[in-house]
């Protein structure tokens, strides 16, 4: 990367020669060859070690060492430290060498691949890697672009071609780019190894939607746009061939320039675990001083007098130098109280919590055949804190799949599902064209089709021929439909199957085959669709002769544009629309209008002039639509299910009982995405109020907000019994005290918030205000965000409430929030795995997310709370006994212990129960802590592990230590054996100490362990057992004779353990230890019990809290809403008319539908991190018809 | 079964370990465990700590501080002079019988004998007989490794150096005769110590071992020449050398000196009577305010004698005792919660 760096600093433009490979490598322009690794196997060891001396921790062992290869400072052997470094270091490194490992791989595949390339007037098939800058390439369809290339020529008309965006922005649509008209022309190889064309453009730099650049060529210039460039990442679809010139390549191209290192996440236990360990750093470096200035004290008064038994070293000569060497060496002895396994601990706990996620059956669909993946290892216990979860619409919480639900022909209704045990319409029998996925089960329907029913048939008739789907048949009968959007698809796709099949269109044609006989309509106008009319219509001439114009639209557009003589009809529909979406279902009205072929003639003509205005021709072609869509005739409304995701209102509900707040991010608009919000049950008719923000400026953003905070803080006054004051009706007083009021909000509000209002609501002077009214409220959902305003709002949250958040999503405009949030999940759904690249867990179903949460995240969290306390606890335990120590061995720092047992304390004699804990604990089964939702709180309120709790493990390891040095000195000062030699010599006190010490530490953890699998039993049992068989080992005979200078303390286990005084010491500092402890749990049990002890205990007891109602889609009664169906954008219907994306050959479209994406596209995008505001492919193709 | 796993290869394993359900034992704290068990532990310590309590006071012990801090005292006119093998005595007079078997111990405070640098100043390679370690001692016993003209000290370092190097005679007055005390000197170094740990050289007679070493400076004999009486008692398996080397935890420490030859009139111990012990004063003291001290004590199946331990068990036992009524009141009324 530093490389790309220079380049783009040196590089103020861009020349490249086409076809001249000499006048291009002056500039030596980074080649196509890209290097995501980071080592060689020459660089690895020095690299990496590098990297990893850049941990604090790291450097701090490495200096211990240092300080421990000083003799008059080394109070312990230099290999207490290196033996636990070496362990952190190595294992550290072997899974740097893996992950680089594979990151080769990927890299070679890519540099690999082949593309034509033309060299010398012949193509030739070359390596990625060897693709230069200038150099001409040919791509083929569904080819991956190989560098950024200037467009040439195409095999299309004009120079087109599509392309896919999909792993570059995320964009799943196709764009249209378009070769500048003189290169357009030069069509065959021949020609085009003979252009010679100069690119004058800007450097590389890492914006997706910008280029500019100038092409001189034959005396000319020709100004160069995004237009005209495909970038690297993209797939070329729906395009025979075409061909390119390379401007940018390699690590120079958009796609590199964009995949910047991933921002490493750290969790905030993480972020407290370093802060407490700086504490402790800080509270060894005063345990230093205070043994230090001892030190000074001692050896003035004492040692200097001690000098005819203990002479000074030569180097010391007064007492000040010798604290300063005993503060050296104290810091030495008293380093394990940050134990560098501390560390290596917690991964390993994350690393186990992460495999229980990935093999959770629960976790894994059995539709998608995937699991729940895990794909960061180190945001486990952040799970079990999550206050706010932002979650993606489409493919979130919704399938994003539509289907024909309902509809209502005539005033007469169709598709309510009387008997749930009605079998699904066989359509097969009556048309053979039909869909064999479609369902619906209302015969009743099919009756009226076949009976001929003239307003059904019209019904249909205009489903099929009102719309701009595409249509591919491979072969006779086999229809794929491509739609833009999904709403569409269903509703040709339901005319279909009722008999009138939409079978292919030119620009001016649309061919159907209706109840088995096939029409071709000539299509007169597509009235295109925009978000201010929110309807379409088409004008065709059936062969009859007859003009009839179709429309379908949002019922509130369409209804007033009706002929007066509908109004029956009218209010039955409305009746039925209204019922539908309160079904939350996304409603269109239908209408038709016959024209007469003079109106027909009058109208085309305003509408050609209208077209061929140059100023303010939007809005004179909507005029012109407008003056058409006039006194039409209804035919009736359809609805569509935008089908949730199973699951999501119980999921929802079980969260927000856990108190996580919800908010859905949704590109949607308002209607759809309240509509969602009420079938998912985050809305409910229950809510005291759902306030709606769309204001377009500042001010009246603001003032809305205003006006919502004030609503509620009257309504949850009303409710809060403060009836008396406000019936006076003085008005609330203006100047509202944002954060005490906001916090104590009552009732149950919801904030709708669309993105232009968002846009001003984020502006630095109004996010207080939009925080503390959007944090009141139960429910927020903001509609037509762009992914920037998703990452946004995510990092205001992270801002102003220190809260932990949670992004979900499914799509590649999901990423900048997956990104920004604390943690982010990606859904494998439907729209390919940019997200799930960008995500730290993935899963398939939203379901998911309260195991994950509640479960996973949950038990996460309380086993890294109740390791690190123990962790800390045992630390202070085994390290403070040295501070002791040194008030009676002039602060020498001579070590308690031995230093066997010092080095192999923390990664043997205690590791593995603290870790068993950590790896396996529970409190409450996994079903329970679904049931009591409230069990989550704790991690919220961060009440596990804190400041707090921590000074308490810290107290009570001074305790410990206090107990377990005071116990043997005051025992063991006047004690013999039995055969009268004194037991106060120091190795008997050093093995009296540690044994106590360990059996102390060991019967904490019995107390800390409340889910005893065999694990932790053999854990446990073995690690004191392995103290006991290591410690004999170590002083036995054996090792001495082969080390006598080595092994000091030969004999002493022996000798001491078979003292009765010994045990009678060791079983009294254990009792001074637990005692307390265990009466102090019991009494807080009995006392002040927690939730989940509570739970524990009552775990036989009936289950009290009912179920969330089963159902998706509850009956809601009352309000009225439309749920409006359009999500496509406009000018689809231009790009038909203009006939520019038809094929003859249609071979493309279908090729749309499969995704593609390969291992080294995932490296890179998970590497990316890009804002990338959705462009919409319409207004591009508006711009290209223009030209 | 080929079928569904076909199917599913994606599905994780569903065994009771990656599925989070290994069976497990789930203690909790209730009151039915944890209240007997404190009066169960409480009676437990209390019945422990009155049998330790009653055996401590069974013990004897006396002390006699020999160091001359006062004017008055036997040793004060030793403690203040630098000569050599200064004579003084102490009387003591037993009025009952001092129970046997009973232990010589001699007493040092303020001796700091747990100072690290103290701690590794020895050469445990020479200490095993190790006679390349003998020319060339570890640099671990500087300053005590060569002396001024550069030989080789064995055995090196501030342990060996600073040995304590007082001795003991006991003798009983009875009835106007005085006889000799038999004291027993073997065995009462560690056994490991004695046997494993430290070991002469091999070279016969081992005087010729220390060919071309000094003594420690402080010392007055070589190594291969303390004990006079016991050849087999010399060089580095000397009994009083191995109790000196094995250095105490703590300041104020005693280490035995010798046991009384339970022989004779002492085969009960020490009968009634007066006594005396000639010191022959070299050990200095009081330049770093040490004392140092005679004590004499007689040993149950728990060791000497040890208040501590019998009171500690008492007060512990009877706390646990006391916060079992304690727990037993709260739990009845604040009774575990059983409806939420």
């Amino acid at each position: 990367m530093t490389h790309l760096v220079c380049c783009v600093s040196a590089e103020e433009e861009r020349r490249v020669r086409a076809n001249d490979r000499e006048y291009n490598e002056k500039f030596q322009y980074a080649s196509n060859c890209i290097m995501t690794s980071k080592y060689n196997i020459i660089t690895f060891l020095p690299v990496n070690l590098f990297e990893q001396f850049q941990e604090v921790a790291n450097t701090y062992f490495l200096f211990l060492l240092i300080l421990q290869l000083i003799p008059q400072i080394s109070s312990l052997s230099w290999f207490t430290t290196i033996v636990p470094l070496a362990l952190v270091l190595s294992i550290t490194a072997v899974k740097d060498a893996t992950d680089d490992y594979f990151r080769h791989k990927s890299d070679n595949q890519v540099n690999n691949r082949q593309s034509q390339v033309l060299i010398r007037g012949s193509l030739q098939n070359e390596k990625w890697m060897n693709v230069r800058v200038g150099d001409i390439i040919k791509l083929e369809n569904n080819q991956f672009v190989a560098a950024d290339l200037l467009l040439l020529s195409s095999t299309e008309p004009h120079g087109l071609c599509y392309i896919e965006t999909a792993e570059l922005d995320g964009e799943t649509n196709m764009k249209v780019r378009q070769s500048v008209s003189v290169t357009s022309e030069l069509g065959d190889p021949n020609n085009l190894a003979s252009f010679d064309g100069e690119v004058v453009c800007e450097p590389p730099n890492n914006k997706l939607d910008r280029f500019s650049g100038t092409l001189y060529w034959r005396e000319k210039k020709y100004s160069l746009t995004n237009q005209n460039m495909l970038l690297r990442g993209c797939v070329l679809r729906n395009t025979e061939a075409c061909y390119g010139l390379v401007i940018f390549a390699g690590p120079d191209t958009k796609l590199m320039q964009n995949s910047g290192r991933t921002k490493f996440k750290r969790t905030s236990i993480d972020r407290l675990m370093n802060t407490l360990v700086l504490w402790i750093f800080g509270f060894l470096v005063c345990m230093g001083m205070i043994l230090a200035v001892g030190n000074a004290g001692w050896e003035k008064e004492v040692g200097s007098l001690f000098q005819s038994y203990l002479a000074w070293d030569t180097p010391v000569n007064n007492f000040l130098f010798s604290a300063f060497l005993s503060f050296w060496s104290y810091v030495i002895i008293l380093n394990t109280v940050v134990p560098i396994s501390l560390y290596v601990s917690v991964e390993v706990i994350r690393l186990g919590h992460s495999y229980f996620i990935n093999w959770d059956q629960q976790m894994f669909c059995s539709q998608c055949n995937t699991a729940a993946e895990a794909r960061t290892t180190t945001l486990n216990e952040e799970l079990g804190q999550v206050e706010y979860i932002f979650s993606d619409k489409t493919g979130t919480l919704t399938q994003n799949i539509m289907t024909f639900n309902k509809c209502s022909i005539n005033g007469q209704s169709y598709g309510d599902l009387t008997d749930p045990l009605e079998t699904q319409l066989d359509f097969s029998l009556f048309n053979p064209l039909a869909d064999p996925d479609f369902c619906f089960y209302d015969d009743k329907l099919l009756e009226s089709v076949k009976v001929g029913d003239s307003c059904t048939h019209e019904f249909f008739r205009l489903l099929s021929l009102c719309h701009t789907v595409m249509s591919e048949e491979k072969s006779e009968g086999e229809l794929v439909y491509k739609a833009q959007s999904p709403d569409e698809g269903a509703l040709v796709t339901a005319a279909r199957n009722f008999g009138f099949v939409f079978r292919s269109r030119t620009p001016g044609t649309i061919t159907t085959t209706e109840m088995g006989r096939t029409v071709t309509y000539s299509l007169l106008a597509i009235l295109d669709f925009n978000n201010i009319r929110k309807r379409m219509s088409v004008i065709v001439r059936n062969p009859e002769g007859r003009i009839r114009l179709y429309c379908k639209g949002a019922d509130t557009v369409l209804l007033e544009r009706l002929h007066p003589c509908n109004q029956e009809v009218m209010s039955i529909t409305s009746d039925h629309l209204n019922e539908y979406a309160a079904d939350g279902l996304r409603t269109l009205a239908l209408a038709y209008r016959d024209l007469s072929e003079d109106e027909w003639e009058a109208w085309s003509e305003s509408h050609r002039f209208a077209d061929k205005a140059t100023d303010c021709r939007e809005d004179r072609l909507a005029a012109a639509y407008e003056e058409v869509e006039q006194n039409m005739m209804l035919l009736g409304a359809t609805a569509i299910e935008d089908k949730l995701q199973e699951g999501v209102p119980e999921t929802i509900a079980v969260l927000s009982l856990a108190n996580i707040k919800i908010w859905v991010l949704t590109g949607d608009k308002q209607e759809t995405a309240v509509n969602i919000g009420y079938s998912c049950k985050m809305l409910t008719d229950d809510m005291t109020e759902v306030f709606i923000i769309s204001g377009h400026t500042v001010q009246s953003v603001r003032q809305e907000l205003r006006r919502a905070r004030e609503r509620m803080i009257e309504l949850s006054r009303g409710s809060g019994g403060g009836v008396g004051k406000q019936l006076h009706g003085s008005p609330l007083p203006p100047p509202l005290p944002l954060s005490n009021l906001m916090d104590n909000i009552s009732g149950e509000f919801a904030l709708v918030i669309n993105g232009h209002s968002l846009a001003h609501a984020l502006e630095a002077d109004m996010e207080a205000e939009f925080v503390s009214t959007a944090c009141a409220c139960k429910a927020v959902i903001c509609c037509r965000v762009t992914p920037l305003q998703k990452a946004q709002v995510v990092e205001l949250i992270k801002k102003r409430k220190k809260a932990v958040t949670l992004a979900i999503g499914d799509g590649a405009n999901d990423i900048s929030m997956i990104k920004s949030a604390h943690i982010g999940v990606g859904i494998s759904g439907q729209e390919g795995i940019q997200a799930v690249l960008a995500s730290d867990y993935s899963f398939s179903q939203f379901r998911f997310l309260q195991r994950l949460l509640l479960v996973h995240g949950r038990w996460s969290y309380l086993r890294m709370c109740r390791f690190l306390c123990y962790f800390f606890y045992k630390n202070f335990a085994f390290t403070m006994v040295h501070f002791w120590f040194g008030f009676f061995c002039g602060f020498s720092a001579q070590t308690v212990y031995d230093q066997y047992f010092i080095t192999l304390f923390n990664i043997v004699y205690t590791s593995l129960p603290v870790l068993a804990m950590g790896i396996f604990d529970q409190d409450v089964p996994d079903h329970r802590s679904l049931e009591y939702p409230k069990l989550y709180e704790p991690g919220q309120l961060n009440l596990l592990f804190n400041k707090r709790e921590f000074f308490i493990c810290i107290a009570q390891g001074i305790y410990t230590s206090v107990v377990l040095f005071f116990v043997p000195y005051a025992v063991l000062s006047n004690a013999t054996q039995s055969n009268g030699v004194p037991l106060a010599d120091y190795q008997t006190f050093a093995v009296t100490t540690a044994t106590a010490l360990v059996i102390v530490v060991s019967v904490q953890i019995v107390l800390d362990t409340g889910f005893w699998t065999v694990f932790n039993h053999v854990f446990v049992w073995g690690s004191l057992g392995s103290y006991f068989i290591i410690m004999f080992a170590l002083h036995s005979q054996t090792l001495f004779r082969i080390f006598p200078n080595q092994f000091h303390f030969v004999g002493s286990a022996q000798s001491t353990l078979l003292q009765p005084v010994v045990w009678l010491t060791i079983a009294l500092a254990t009792a001074i230890c637990i005692v307390p402890v265990l009466a102090f749990r019991f009494l807080k049990l009995d006392l002040k019990p927690q939730l989940s002890d509570t739970v524990r205990y009552t775990q036989l007891v009936r289950q009290k809290r009912r179920k969330p109602p089963e159902g998706r889609l509850g009956a809601r009664g009352g309000s009225r809403r439309s749920g409006y169906a359009f999500a496509h954008q406009e000018g689809f219907g231009e790009l038909i008319t203009s006939g520019k994306n038809m094929r003859l050959s249609s071979l493309a479209l279908a090729s749309f539908a499969s995704r593609h994406s390969s291992s080294w596209i995932d490296t890179l995008r998970r590497k990316k991190h890009t804002h990338t505001p959705p462009s919409t492919s319409g207004e591009k193709t508006t711009r290209l018809s223009e030209t | 079964m080929v079928k569904q796993e076909s199917e599913s290869a994606n599905r994780p394993d569903n065994t009771a370990f990656t599925q989070q359900r290994l069976p497990a034992w789930q203690p909790i704290l209730s009151a039915g465990i944890v209240i007997p068990g404190f009066v169960l532990i409480g009676l437990a310590f209390i019945g422990i700590g009155v049998a330790l309590l009653v055996t401590s006071r069974s013990i004897q012990v006396l002390e006699l501080d020999y160091t001359g801090d006062s004017n008055g005292s036997p040793c004060s006119s030793c403690s203040q002079s630098d000569i050599a093998n200064c004579k003084c005595s102490l009387n003591f007079t037993l009025t009952t019988l001092f129970q046997g078997p009973v232990f010589f111990y001699y007493g040092l405070s303020n001796y700091f004998q747990n100072y690290r640098r103290y701690g590794a100043s020895k050469d445990d390679n020479q200490l095993y007989g190790d006679l390349s370690s003998f020319t060339s001692p570890s640099s671990s016993c500087s300053p005590y490794n060569y002396d001024s003209s550069k030989k080789p000290i064995v055995p090196c370092g501030s342990i060996a150096n600073s040995m304590f190097n007082d001795t003991f005679t006991l003798t009983r007055t009875v009835s106007g005769t005085t006889n000799n005390v038999t004291l027993d000197g073997k065995g009462i170094a560690w056994w490991t110590d004695y046997n494993i740990k430290y070991r002469n050289p091999s070279v016969t007679p081992l005087k010729n071992a220390f060919n071309g070493t000094v003594k420690p400076i402080n010392w007055a004999k070589p190594a291969y020449e303390l004990d006079a009486s016991d050849r087999s008692n010399n060089g580095f398996v000397n009994q009083d050398f191995l109790v000196w080397m094995r250095r105490a935890a703590l300041p104020n420490f005693r280490k035995l000196y010798r046991r009384i030859d339970a022989s004779g009139d002492y085969q009960k111990g020490l009968p009634a009577g007066n006594y005396t012990i000639d010191i022959t004063y070299n050990y200095p003291v009081r330049a770093f305010n040490g004392a140092k001290k005679i004590v004499f004590s007689n040993v149950s199946w728990m060791g000497g004698s040890n208040e501590f331990l019998g009171i500690a068990y008492l007060v512990i036992g009877s706390l646990c005792v006391v916060m079992s009524v304690v727990m037993l009141i709260v739990y009845a009324k604040f009774k575990f919660p059983d409806e939420e």
